[in-house]
């Protein structure tokens, strides 16, 4: 870190948590220090790069990309070195950083703490370097196609980082709560501000969706605050609680979760979404947003409601192999190239759910790999779409053809993409997709067979689309004239492109921070698994998807 | 063992150079549309990678056969590439009998591909491209026989089915072309999704992803018959794809889309046997799985004859290559089923010799006719391309089985394993049937490879006057084809003369099941003799006189002609059925999606905006309106407290 950031970085200390009066000096001397405050510095970089860009004075937009563009960068450094420095051989949070914040008066008796509880540990670490490493990519792609209210633009865009960054460190409901609410506005704006026709129409069907299931959460995580008299996801996630009210705040907490990532069949605000948003907002929502279903679904879900998990694993995994299929034909039948990935989505997504309601090693490796894979070839995908957009400003598959003449290089990393998204050995989409299928394939065979037809289909609609974009003829002469990638976006892309190309050759790199802890709550399910199925013998009742003969 | 990695990292090395040097000529098109690449550069680079792997895979092959004991060099590059949870996915290579000898022709054939595409290739756009691809190829192709697991046989499996993509939709322009490649990767992929399963289960099961782990587990009589059968039917759907057997053979002829070379290389001599090589690598499942062996044997059979009856009419030179292709694939398939594996590894090697000679031999003739593939416009070209025609001659007579080329004995010891061999459904009768399968497309195999010659080389031009000669670069690795195409008949002679393929194969495939008797080896011989005899008769007796001869004797039987020569009309069925489902089902997935699950959506909003709508109407303000619903409010607050009381 160079001593102008470090200096700042402390200022900003200083500025925000004012409770903890640190000199800046201390921070350029002091290691532990940074780790101490690490995560939320990791909160605080963003925020502060929000503020200055709204606060800045004069018309040129300028200095208020290099503020942002600086912001984005130290936090994708930052992001990358906690992952670099995290230590794998520990199950637990790391860096933690507890502070309490204000106390949930109830009714009767004392109220309940509420803390500012924040730590990585090996469910979150993946994400939280992805949500780092996109955010100079979403500011580069959207120089190139956000020419208006670019300081709103800029403000929204780093709210939402630093939201989607509390959501994967928050530790305490509450708290995970607010940072959900936070992620989620800003996109609202983006896709209502700077979106295409239709954008009032998918910005209204996407926030009532999703604030449809932000408030069954609140509901539920008010009903946990007031009978588990605890909101610290750490306390809840070792109590033992009965399999009623587990199944309870489950099902509130699932809808929610299922609304986000999303799942089949409450999909449908998200190709309307996607094909509305601007290439920026697309990618974020992509790379991140969804994700924090998936997660939400594996800390929250899983993680403080095994027994319950345990009980509704087949209908979920069922479910999401359902998705699978359902999203590939679906991403078949679209002739917008957006649309497409869009309906892509719901399938790799069905892949990650698929993995993670496995409930086994494989599966919960695999659904942790696959949100980062999906997050960056989708993410590489639009930001792809994006770049003949801003030629065209077309998106028609039928408008292509042939473009494979006049742009090579864009063709080669669209061909990388494609064949990233479709899983090829060698690429991230492989380690990932192997253990989703294989941990569902343990779990149950015949929803880990219609979750691997995914492979197939996926080659069907992803190619067809390379093929009616790139290849015959060139068939419009506004074809001809298109320019090829520019530096700004070779830029994006390669950040993209590196951690595309490594987790494909050495998965166990990314694959090893996030063992011990999986290992743990893999161990708390067959814990979880044992004490349903002695329940249920107890019972003299059989559920019959627990139990199906392989 | 640091040479092993060395012998796909070489030709990887090479494509990477091979990449950049197309990158570097793609900056230059920038401001010179026509800026050429660096031909004599790139094909130098191109072609010693591959001969470097080839001389690095013979020094091994050598310190193999010198070694003692197991006759194996591993290699682990990690214990851990992908941590499951259960059993790790190792990182390693396996050099043993079997690989070692894929490797040599891997990289043998493949060096002379490179070499002969140096002048095929000549003044294409893309050179750079095409380098960089075929030496992509050579390395996962590598990669696909050294893996010592099945998920890295997988990376080669799926990385040559990407080559093999890349190669046939190398000129994209022609949008028949890239359809033709998309069509492969497509089904490939139905494929793999058996191959994928089958890994799962294999895991699942023997608790190991190694080829080693899972032979031992089942030769121990760990899996019941029925987990080896289901293990042994998702393999071979997997080799379906890859190999092109029935159903999935489809993509194969269309693949002659791609270059010349690439069908030689891709669509010939290396990846259409990874099929078969998985099945030998795998072969304890199918000694124990009579069912699975069956199907692997009779649909073996059934494709060698469906496709050479394919080959008997097609027009285009390639074409007629492919489906022999198919057909000769289909061959390996039934020894192997029948658990010929030496036999079934011999043609596979003799097969990867004359066929690429034959391609090559094509695309000379395609090269000096400026790309004319239609067999009918051909003729007479004995005269102006005497190199073509000598070696194309003798690649004809190997694939024949023409007597003392290597393509009869090796033919000749699969029909031999077919009678002698583990009877097919454990029915012993079955292997009777299929050996007559076998000799009637071995007739035909004759048949059409000399009619491809007539056509081609004999009688008058028809259309082409003045071919251009070949260059050096392109006879060259006709000729030492040629050579091997001959010479390779001594890895298998009959009679024990010279078993040395079999011998060498025995760690990995075992001691060969049942023999036949030294006379029963003679009449079948004769017979094999005979039947590539006859067939090269029958098509010097139509095609010999003249092309009007023949067709008027086609035109005789046309429901017959119309039936081969539309390829039975299997490619409309497809189009029919199973293309026709998926765009269907699609569609209606789109009409779901926005009427059903949206029209649920839609039809709660517009509901509770209705409803808010007549709510708002009581809202009027007029305070008459709020007494009268405060007063209507009274009364069932009232009421309700005396009724529910």
């Amino acid at each position: 870190m160079t001593l102008e950031t470090a200096t700042l970085d402390a200022a900003i200390l200083n500025a925000v948590i004012p409770n903890t009066m640190i000199p800046a000096t201390a921070v350029l001397g002091s290691a532990d220090l940074l780790k101490e405050y690490l995560l939320p510095l990791l909160l605080t970089i963003p925020a502060v790069g929000a503020l200055l860009v709204g606060l800045m004075p004069g018309r040129n937009t300028k200095p208020l990309w290099t503020i942002a563009l600086l912001a984005s960068v130290v936090e994708a450094v930052l992001c990358v070195l906690a992952f670099c420095q995290f230590d794998s051989g520990n199950p637990n949070s790391q860096w933690t950083y507890l502070k309490p914040w204000f106390t949930l008066p109830l009714a009767a008796g004392a109220g309940i703490p509420v803390k500012f509880h924040l730590g990585v540990d090996g469910l979150s670490i993946l994400m939280v370097a992805l949500s780092g490493l996109l955010g100079p990519v979403i500011l580069l792609s959207a120089r190139g196609h956000i020419h208006e209210r670019e300081r709103e633009f800029l403000v929204w865009a780093q709210i939402m980082q630093a939201g989607m960054l509390g959501v994967f460190l928050a530790l305490d409901l509450v708290l995970f709560y607010v940072f959900w609410e936070v992620s989620l506005i800003p996109l609202y704006f983006l896709i209502g501000i700077w979106g295409g026709p239709r954008r009032i129409y998918a910005t209204v069907k996407f926030f009532l969706y999703t604030l449809g299931g932000s408030l069954l959460m609140l509901v539920a995580l008010l009903y946990l605050a007031y009978t588990q008299r605890t909101v610290d996801v750490q306390t809840l996630s070792t109590r033992e609680m009965a399999l009623q009210p587990q199944l309870l705040a489950f099902g509130a907490f699932a809808l929610a979760f299922a609304i986000k990532v999303p799942m089949f069949p409450f999909h449908t605000w998200l190709p309307d979404a996607h094909v509305e948003a601007p290439t920026s907002g697309s990618i974020v929502l992509a790379g991140v947003l969804l994700k924090m279903g998936t997660y939400g679904f594996l800390r929250l879900g899983v993680g403080m409601f095994p027994e319950a998990a345990v009980t509704c694993a087949p209908w979920l995994a069922g479910l999401a192999a359902a998705g699978v299929v359902y999203g590939s034909f679906l991403a078949f039948a679209q002739n917008d190239i957006k649309k497409l990935v869009a309906c892509s989505s719901v399938a790799h997504m069905g892949t990650v759910m698929v993995g993670i309601f496995a409930l086994n090693g494989a599966g919960i490796r695999g659904g942790l790999l696959q949100m980062v894979n999906h997050g960056l070839s989708t993410g590489l995908l639009f930001l792809l779409v994006g770049v003949v957009y801003e030629r065209r400003h077309v998106r028609e598959i039928s408008e292509f053809g042939g473009i494979a003449r006049t742009v090579p290089m864009f063709t080669m990393v669209l061909l990388v993409a494609t064949f990233s998204s479709i899983g090829l050995p060698g690429l991230n989409g492989f380690p990932g997709e192997l253990l989703c299928l294989k941990g569902a394939f343990d779990f149950h065979t015949a929803i880990g067979a219609v979750a691997a037809l995914g492979t197939v289909l996926g080659a069907v609609y992803m190619l067809s689309m390379a093929r009616r974009v790139l290849y015959g003829p060139v068939t419009r002469k506004e074809n001809h004239g298109i320019t090829d990638l520019v530096a700004r976006e070779w830029v994006a892309i390669a950040l993209l492109m590196v951690p595309i190309v490594w987790i494909g050759v050495q998965p166990a790199r990314f694959l090893e921070p996030t063992e011990k802890s999986v290992d743990l709550l893999v161990t708390r399910l067959e814990r979880a698994k044992k004490s349903v199925a002695a329940a249920q013998t107890h019972d003299g009742t059989r559920v019959a998807a627990l139990e199906v003969p392989r | 063992m640091p040479f092993l990695p060395l012998i796909p990292l070489l030709p990887l090395a090479g494509a990477l150079a091979c990449g950049l040097l197309h990158l570097q000529v793609l900056r230059a098109r920038r401001h010179h549309a026509d800026a050429r690449p660096a031909e004599g550069l790139i094909g130098t680079i191109a072609t010693l990678a591959v001969a470097a792997a080839f001389a690095l895979s013979l020094e091994r092959f050598f310190a193999l056969a010198g070694s003692s004991g197991e006759r194996v060099l591993t290699w682990r590059a990690t214990d851990v590439w992908i941590p499951t949870g259960g059993p790790a996915i190792p990182f390693g290579f396996r050099f043993d009998a079997l690989s070692s000898v894929m490797c040599l022709v891997i990289t043998g054939v493949g060096a002379l591909i490179h070499l002969y595409s140096i002048g095929y290739m000549k003044g294409d756009r893309g050179f750079a491209r095409f380098f960089t691809y075929l030496n992509l190829f050579v390395a996962a192709m590598l990669v696909l026989v050294l893996a010592d697991s099945m998920p890295v046989l997988f990376i080669g499996w799926e990385g040559v089915g990407l080559c093999s993509y890349l190669l046939i939709g190398f000129w994209y322009e022609e949008m028949k072309n890239a359809e033709a490649g998309q069509k492969a990767f497509v089904v490939n992929r139905v494929g793999d999704f058996g191959f994928l399963l089958a890994m799962f289960a294999a895991a699942y099961w023997t608790g190991s992803f190694e080829f080693t782990g899972v032979n031992s587990a089942v030769e121990g009589g760990k899996l019941a018959t029925w987990q080896t059968t289901v293990l042994g039917l998702l393999l071979f759907v997997g080799a379906c794809g890859k190999s092109a057997q029935i159903p999935l053979y489809v993509w194969l002829p269309d693949a002659m889309a791609g270059p010349t070379p690439v069908s030689a290389l891709i669509h010939a001599a290396t990846m259409v046997t990874a099929g078969v090589y998985l099945v030998i690598r795998t072969h304890p499942i199918f000694d124990v799985s009579p069912i699975a062996s069956g199907v692997v044997a009779c649909t073996g059979a059934a494709t060698a004859i469906f496709a050479g009856s394919m080959g008997l009419v097609a027009r285009d030179i390639k074409k007629v290559l492919a489906y022999s292709t198919v057909s000769q694939l289909g061959f390996l398939f039934l020894g192997a089923g029948v658990g010929a594996y030496g036999a079934s590894f011999y043609h596979l090697v003799t097969h990867a010799f004359f066929k690429a000679l034959l391609f090559l031999g094509a695309g000379s003739v395609i090269l000096a006719l400026h790309h004319e593939q239609d067999l009918f416009k051909m003729g007479g070209l004995r005269r102006a391309l005497p190199g073509s025609y000598r070696t194309m001659w003798i690649g004809a007579a190997a694939l024949a089985g023409l007597p003392l080329f290597s393509g009869f004995f090796s033919k000749d010891e699969i029909l031999a394993g077919v009678l002698g061999g583990r009877p097919v459904f454990g029915i012993p009768g079955l292997n009777w049937v299929l050996y007559a399968v076998a000799a009637a497309t071995a007739l035909m195999t004759s048949f059409y490879t000399f009619r491809l010659i007539y056509l081609a080389f004999e009688g008058e031009p028809r259309g082409h006057e003045h071919p251009h000669p070949n260059p050096t670069v392109i006879t060259l690795p006709l000729v030492v084809l040629a050579v091997a195409s001959v010479a390779a008949a001594v890895l298998g002679l009959p009679f024990g003369i010279s078993h040395a393929l079999q011998h060498w194969l025995e760690p990995v495939i075992g001691e060969p099941q049942g023999h036949l008797s030294h006379s029963a080896e003679i009449l079948l011989l004769v017979g094999s003799g005979v039947i590539a005899l006859l067939g090269f008769a029958i098509a010097r007796a139509t095609y010999g006189g003249g092309l009007a001869k023949a067709e008027a004797r086609a035109a005789a039987r046309p429901a017959l002609y119309n039936a081969l020569s539309a390829r039975w009309w299997i490619d409309e069925l497809y189009d029919a059925t199973v293309v026709r489902a998926v765009r269907l089902t699609s569609f209606i997935a789109g009409l779901i999606d926005a009427f059903v699950i949206d029209g649920l959506v839609n039809g709660a909003a517009s509901l509770a905006k209705r409803g808010a709508a007549s709510a708002r109407r009581m809202a009027d303000g007029s305070t008459q309106t709020y007494a009268l619903w405060f007063g209507a409010g009274m009364v069932v607050v009232v009421a309700s407290l005396v009724l529910l009381r």
